[in-house]
């Protein structure tokens, strides 16, 4: 068992992006938006973030499966080493 | 202020989540290995991003937004003079000892290089050091809910008192940071801070993007501030003719040398993240990997502090005026007169008021009767006055977040120190590994404790925070000198080193006592033993006595070192550079090797520095 950041951290991303960016759909050209320069930033950043965590989401979890199919030594590792994120 | 249900639940979700990342690793904290080191098998981009997290608190935020708004873009230099070309070094050349040595924290490694009582006098210090600074990021951070009156509309919906969202804020901050680190250690803490990294990040990058774009981008924001705010290096030969009034000398030997080395090479605070790594290689990665967003950071955090004095004139809505910048701990309840917030806003600088005094409603005037601006209101201000409600959730969340992680990363560090290199060493030797898991997760109540009685101490007190925070820039002022001597002259004694180190901090107090920044009276700035010599700010004196710190201690661990026994140098292989292998580069792609990342990260420090010159 692991367990690999990016999994929470891209559903919070995933989350948060999602009532953003609903809210901003809701909202448009709504007067709030007069703040930001005329932009709905609401809706745009809403869905930024929805492609960040969810690519955040998509690796963490492609990562998960591939140490299942390994078996695990020292289970008391949260994140086992040599998994090929960053070396 | 008009926050509404979304960004409610937009702070609700991250408390939820930071809880639950807590709860998930409950079950991995079997030894207290796992618990103190994160088990040592973190991967190096996790504990790189945690790396510049564990310095990012939210006084950095603030403090880099309100400098940017009064020095313009030469803050940059606290990021690419005063933390790059550390970070690189720590990086390539003193990882491999930190790490490989086996030693679970930097007092620990003070004992194995030199003796007991240079690690005891290091990891006391430390110690309170750490437990200080949570203390007084749990205090801002109570302080700013206050200012912004995030929590007075609940408040006033339960009928509660507005005089208790200040205990209120300091003890949800306490139970959260608690939760998380009783239930999952350093990883915890380390996952949150990456956590607030990204948060940060997508909180900040809309606010520039849209700050920028409303002043109409680089070129406009240059066209309105003075010549010398877009320029980091201009009037730089002499200390007169630039706004931080310290010439390139000072700048470069006092910040980027000394304080910067000192800090990010031997505080325990950011090396715990690089040594939970899963090997040396990773744990050498570590800092040259956080070297790259953080060689971006003035952009994101620098950046707001110049377009809040660039946006023209301040609208009504929501901005936070003068008055309610300093609430005594009733005065949130007290509703300000409008007329005196138009008055003193008018005053004020784009979007920085002025201080105002909380009591008698007057604007607070500097010694030449200037009015005095609130330049820490920056960023707030610029997140009500560009964010609409929804993204201003996010927004207050990544504030949020850094001021919880900032405190997290000191308390890990404190409970681990006290854990190993106090408890163990000199209460209970010997014990059984499960005693010791045991004993840091009291530590860790014990360290939220002693934070709180910091936050309350920092309320009551203001003049003894201050002075504290002092003494304490005396004790870390000459450290860099016996980490360099230690590492790289095996000839450097114990004897040496101990009396170095106490010498340099008692250099550092007469330094103080002896000087005085330009327009500053005789007392906690300096000159309360004779005024010898003034400097043309405080930032100058404060370079200044870290340069002749260490000096003293330099020198004087030289020459000592020439009178005292050496050790062994069969004890000191792993602890001395000329006495270590060196480690092996060739095996590892040509992109990884660190002294490829480092030379890479000079050039684009280089090319940062011509652009913004």
């Amino acid at each position: 068992m692991n367990l690999d950041l990016r999994v929470p951290m891209g559903l919070l991303f995933l989350i948060v992006g999602a009532i953003i960016g609903i809210y901003g759909l809701v909202t448009r050209g709504s007067v709030i938006y007069e703040r930001s320069a005329g932009m709905d930033i609401n809706l745009i950043w809403g869905a930024v973030m929805l492609v960040f965590g969810g690519t955040m989401f998509v690796l963490g979890r492609r990562s998960d499966k591939l140490q299942a199919g390994k078996p695990i030594e020292g289970t008391t590792q949260p994140l086992g080493s040599g998994r090929g994120h960053g070396h | 202020m008009d926050l509404t249900v979304i960004d409610w639940l937009i702070m609700l979700l991250y408390f939820v989540f930071v809880l639950g990342i807590g709860f998930a690793l409950k079950r991995y904290m079997k030894t207290s290995k796992d618990f103190f080191q994160a088990g040592r098998s973190l991967p190096a981009w996790i504990c790189g991003l945690a790396f510049i997290s564990a310095n990012l608190g939210a006084q950095e935020v603030i403090g880099m937004g309100a400098s940017g708004a009064k020095y313009g873009i030469a803050t940059s230099h606290f990021y690419w003079i005063g933390a790059i070309p550390a970070m690189i070094f720590v990086g390539v050349f003193m990882m491999p000892f930190y790490y490989g040595s086996k030693a679970r924290s930097v007092p620990e490694f003070l004992r194995l290089r030199f003796d007991e009582k240079t690690r005891a006098y290091n990891a006391c210090s430390f110690a309170v050091m750490t437990v200080f600074s949570s203390g007084i990021s749990m205090y801002a951070m109570a302080r700013l809910i206050q200012t912004l009156h995030i929590f007075d509309a609940p408040f006033q919906h339960f009928g509660l008192p507005l005089g208790w969202i200040f205990h209120f804020a300091i003890i949800l901050s306490a139970i959260i940071v608690l939760g998380y680190i009783f239930l999952g250690g350093l990883t915890s803490a380390i996952y949150n801070e990456v956590l607030q990294f990204f948060l940060i990040v997508a909180g900040f990058l809309p606010l520039v993007w849209v700050g920028l774009k409303n002043v109409g981008g680089w070129t406009g924001l240059k066209a309105r501030l003075p010549q010398d705010f877009t320029h980091s290096w201009q009037g730089m030969t002499n200390a007169h003719t630039n706004p931080l009034g310290v010439e390139w000398f000072g700048l470069s030997m006092g910040l980027g040398f000394v304080l910067s080395f000192g800090y990010w090479c031997t505080d325990f605070l950011v090396i715990q993240t690089a040594m939970a790594t899963d090997s040396e290689e990773s744990a050498r990665r570590v800092p040259l990997i956080a070297a790259i967003p953080k060689m971006f950071f003035p952009f994101l955090v620098i950046l707001p502090g110049l377009i809040a004095i660039a946006t023209p004139a301040m609208t009504s809505h929501a901005m936070l005026a003068a008055g309610q910048t300093m609430p005594s701990m009733n005065a949130s309840a007290r509703p300000t007169p409008v007329g005196k917030v138009a008055g003193t806003t008018t005053m004020g600088k784009g979007l920085i008021p002025v201080k105002v005094n909380a009591v008698t409603g007057k604007v607070l005037t500097d010694e030449k009767g200037n009015p005095v601006l609130d330049y820490d209101l920056a960023i707030p201000n610029m997140l009500l006055h560009y964010f609409p409600t929804g993204i201003l959730g996010l927004g207050l969340t990544a504030l949020l977040a850094s001021f919880m992680s900032g405190m997290a990363g000191n308390v890990t560090a404190f409970n681990t120190v006290w854990t190993y290199d106090l408890y163990q060493s000199y209460i209970k030797k010997g014990a059984p590994d499960a005693h010791y898991l045991q004993m840091g997760r009291i530590a860790t109540v014990g360290g939220i404790l002693l934070s709180m009685c910091c936050a309350y101490a920092a309320m009551s007190f203001n003049n003894i925070m201050d002075t504290l925070q002092l003494v304490f820039s005396f004790v870390n002022a000459p450290l860099f000198a016996t980490f360099l001597l230690g590492m790289f002259w095996k000839r450097t004694t114990s004897t040496a080193a101990f009396t170095g180190l106490v010498s340099g901090t008692v250099a550092a107090i007469i330094h103080h006592g002896l000087t005085l920044p330009a327009d500053a009276h005789p007392g906690i700035h300096g000159g309360w033993i004779t005024v010898v010599h003034m400097y043309p700010s405080e930032m100058a004196q404060n370079f200044w006595t870290a340069i002749w710190a260490f000096s003293v201690n330099f020198i004087l661990a030289v020459v000592i070192s020439f009178f005292t026994e050496p050790r062994k140098e069969s004890e000191l292989v792993g602890l001395v550079y000329s006495l270590t292998p060196k480690p092996v580069e060739h095996h590892m792609a040509w992109y990884a090797r660190p002294s490829v990342i480092a030379i890479g990260l000079i050039a684009m420090l280089v090319t940062l520095n011509l652009i913004f010159k």
